[in-house]
């Protein structure tokens, strides 16, 4: 599959002579390489034949950098590199091509210093005023510490774009919201109550993630990996896991596997149960919030019971998994999933024909199907929206190859849709669980784990509650960790809240925000 | 609404009893006892994610849902600092949000109590002191209860709030 889609490209750029290639770690994804300057040709020409923008990273390697650009395509990953001058790292940028581009790209250049040529936006994204705009902390050469003063200013010289007319005023929310939620910038250009635009900034939660990863071992990475966002833990463990697996060349034993898929769908269900409630919740309708809020609760102490943490967090580790099920836990999560399904099917009937609930979600914040396509969203987002990937399905990494994974599909965009996406995956999820422990493998949980030799790199790709999440691992000496590059799903979600918001009232940006549920702290890192 | 309402009184009253079993110091809470009754019954929290993964804004919204019911005692979040007694912090200080943590602070009227919750709020947790983070909570502020925990479960968070109460029944 991927071979076809690198083979498509390198006919539609005859000049460039692209000679695709597999590297073990780099799987299922060909990898092609091109100059820099050709860069932005390959874009276009991927493009072309109708790929997603999936993500970009560079690597500062020790003697040069190398930037990496994935595409995918009906399920096909094409992996491209081109090397970097370190001196003076500069390559085409990907944003007049792909939307989605744009903030990775800015991010880039605030930590490494990569110059994006042609970049239609020249404002800094992760930077705000704890370091210099000269200064690119990611850089090797650059000391963990940093020099950052004292005490770090408001980064209030930020320019928003400014929305000229008669009566067109301007809201400012944040980074500390009325609510328990992670910390953001929303500037809303508004007429009356209705907003014409809105305009995020984020980074207020970067906490150096990259740069921290530098020099850890597996299980300290993973730690990292767990925590790049809170609601996404396996997901983004699971990520890291299978990109360090790929690279060290570490077969997992099928137990493990089994249970890894167990909880990436355990973590999708409580993702899910929680956003149904906080929907209604936003819109007043607190029958519903309270009634999910404790169906969640209770999945959430299952969790504690049996995998030893409440979210999941640490249950993963490289080479397999730290927690085993036995019969007795076997039968008590099949009982969970039939007493959850019973439970969800009244307040199901409920929640989809309720005219006061229908009133505020059906037709609020529209994403359409073209704007869902250009940003490249993923998950509910674009399943709400008539997108209809999903890595399990399209994609398969054990143990869903040997699953049938349904996904569910919309095209009305709305926020109702997103809600009835969650509502149905929650029941996909159940029918995987139920798949997975009815033929849970014997076996042993993990496999000795040995680090690769220095330069050893792999990429792991994971379809988490959000979407496809990706992390790109290289391994240094020692078996420490030289680069970790991980990529939330979030990353789409924050612009397709921008253009789903306008002509919708303020009043209804938290029940929008939260249909959406984009990850602060997975796009700060 | 006949469908809501059967649904309410077939599920019944889940709010749990506190269970005061567990000491507050074998739980490794500091605790500040000398709040008395100042609070007079109604505790209002201003909470502030200063740099969390949202693990423990997850365990936050928890406190409030029918098993644990927050409100019971006279416990609520409030979206002004101006109306808070304390101050929850979550998450180390990112350098970006500093000046924020320290603007909501000072507009608390005083005592202002500071909570901090979970392990990067109490020393730092995975992700210490760098370019982009201070660490924990007190290299910025005066921290008057602690909260540990990878997140703290919100039992947990909930004795910690009652222990800044100085309601605590242990």
């Amino acid at each position: 599959m991927a071979q076809a889609f690198a083979e498509r490209l390198r006919t539609a750029l005859p000049a460039v002579a692209l000679t695709p290639r597999t590297e073990s770690g780099l799987m299922p994804a060909m990898v092609v390489t091109v100059a820099a300057d050709d860069w932005a040709a390959l874009g276009s020409a991927a493009h072309g034949l109708g790929a997603r923008w999936s993500a970009c990273w560079v690597d500062p390697e020790p003697d040069h950098w190398r930037a990496w650009v994935l595409y995918e395509l009906g399920g096909a990953y094409v992996l491209a590199q081109a090397a970097l001058d370190p001196r003076a790292p500069r390559l085409p940028s990907l944003t007049p091509v792909f939307a989605a581009a744009d903030r990775p790209e800015r991010a880039i250049r605030d930590l490494l210093g990569v110059v994006f040529e042609d970049h239609p936006d020249a404002r800094r994204w992760l930077r705000h005023q704890a370091w210099r705009a000269e200064v690119h902390p990611l850089q090797p050469g650059q000391p963990l510490a940093g020099a950052p003063p004292a005490r770090t200013p408001a980064d209030v010289g930020y320019a928003f774009r400014k929305i000229a007319g008669e009566a067109v005023h301007e809201v400012a929310v944040g980074p500390i919201h009325a609510g328990t939620i992670e910390p953001g910038h929303f500037r809303f250009a508004a007429v009356g109550e209705q907003a014409l635009t809105l305009e995020t900034r984020l980074g207020y939660t970067h906490r150096g993630i990259e740069k921290i990863a530098v020099g850890r071992d597996a299980a300290g990475l993973l730690r990292l990996a767990a925590r790049v966002s809170g609601d996404s833990t396996v997901t983004h463990a699971w990520a890291a896991c299978m990109a360090m697996e790929r690279a060290a060349g570490c077969a997992v034993p099928p137990r493990a596997l089994a249970l890894r898929g167990l909880l990436a769908e355990r973590e999708r269900v409580a993702n899910h149960l929680g956003d149904v409630g906080a929907i209604a919740g936003d819109v007043g309708f607190s029958f519903a919030q309270m009634q999910f809020g404790a169906l969640r609760e209770r999945w959430q102490r299952r969790s504690a019971e049996r995998f030893g943490h409440r979210l999941l967090m640490d249950t993963l580790c490289a080479g397999g998994v730290r927690t085993d099920l036995d019969l007795e836990g076997t039968q008590a999560l099949l009982q969970d999933h039939a007493r959850l399904r019973a439970e969800l099917a009244p307040l199901t009937a409920i929640l989809l024909d309720h005219p006061s609930l229908e009133d505020r979600l059906v037709g609020a914040g529209v994403l359409s199907a073209a704007d869902a396509r250009t940003l490249g969203c993923l998950g509910y987002l674009g399943r709400a929206s008539g997108l209809t990937f999903d890595l399990r399905r399209d994609a398969p990494y054990p143990p869903y190859d040997r699953l049938p994974v349904r996904v569910p599909l919309y095209d009305s965009g709305d926020v109702a849709a997103r809600m009835r996406v969650r509502l149905d995956e929650i029941g996909v999820a159940l029918e995987l669980m139920d798949a997975l422990l009815a033929a849970l493998p014997a076996g042993p949980t993990s496999t000795h784990w040995e680090a690769p030799p220095a330069g050893a790199r792999g990429l792991g790709l994971v379809e988490g509650w959000r979407g496809e999440t990706l992390a790109f691992v290289r391994f240094g000496a020692d078996g420490r960790v030289a680069r970790y590059a991980p990529r939330d799903a979030s990353v789409f979600a924050w612009p397709a809240l921008e253009r789903l918001l306008p002509g919708n009232i303020i009043p209804d940006f938290p029940v929008c925000n939260k249909s959406v549920n984009g990850a602060y702290a997975g796009c700060d890192l | 609404m006949l469908r809501i309402l059967h649904r309410v009184i077939t599920t019944g009253n889940l709010t749990e009893p506190l269970d005061t079993s567990a000491s507050l110091e074998s739980l490794g809470i500091e605790v500040r006892r000398t709040l008395g009754a100042r609070y007079a019954g109604s505790f209002a929290i201003r909470h502030v994610d200063a740099g969390s993964c949202n693990g423990c804004e997850l365990e936050i919204h928890a406190l409030g849902n029918p098993y644990h019911d927050l409100e019971r005692f006279g416990i609520r979040f409030v979206a002004s600092p101006r109306h808070a007694d304390a101050l929850l912090v979550t998450g180390v200080v990112s350098r970006h949000m500093q000046e924020a943590l320290l603007r909501a602070h000072a507009a608390m009227a005083r005592p202002g109590l500071v909570i901090a919750a979970g392990a990067c709020a109490c020393d730092g947790g995975e992700f210490g002191v760098s370019y982009a983070s201070l660490g924990a909570v007190d290299s910025v502020l005066p921290v008057d209860v602690r909260i540990p925990g990878c997140p703290p479960a919100p039992a947990l968070l909930l004795r910690g709030l009652l222990a800044a109460l100085g309601r605590a029944t242990v």
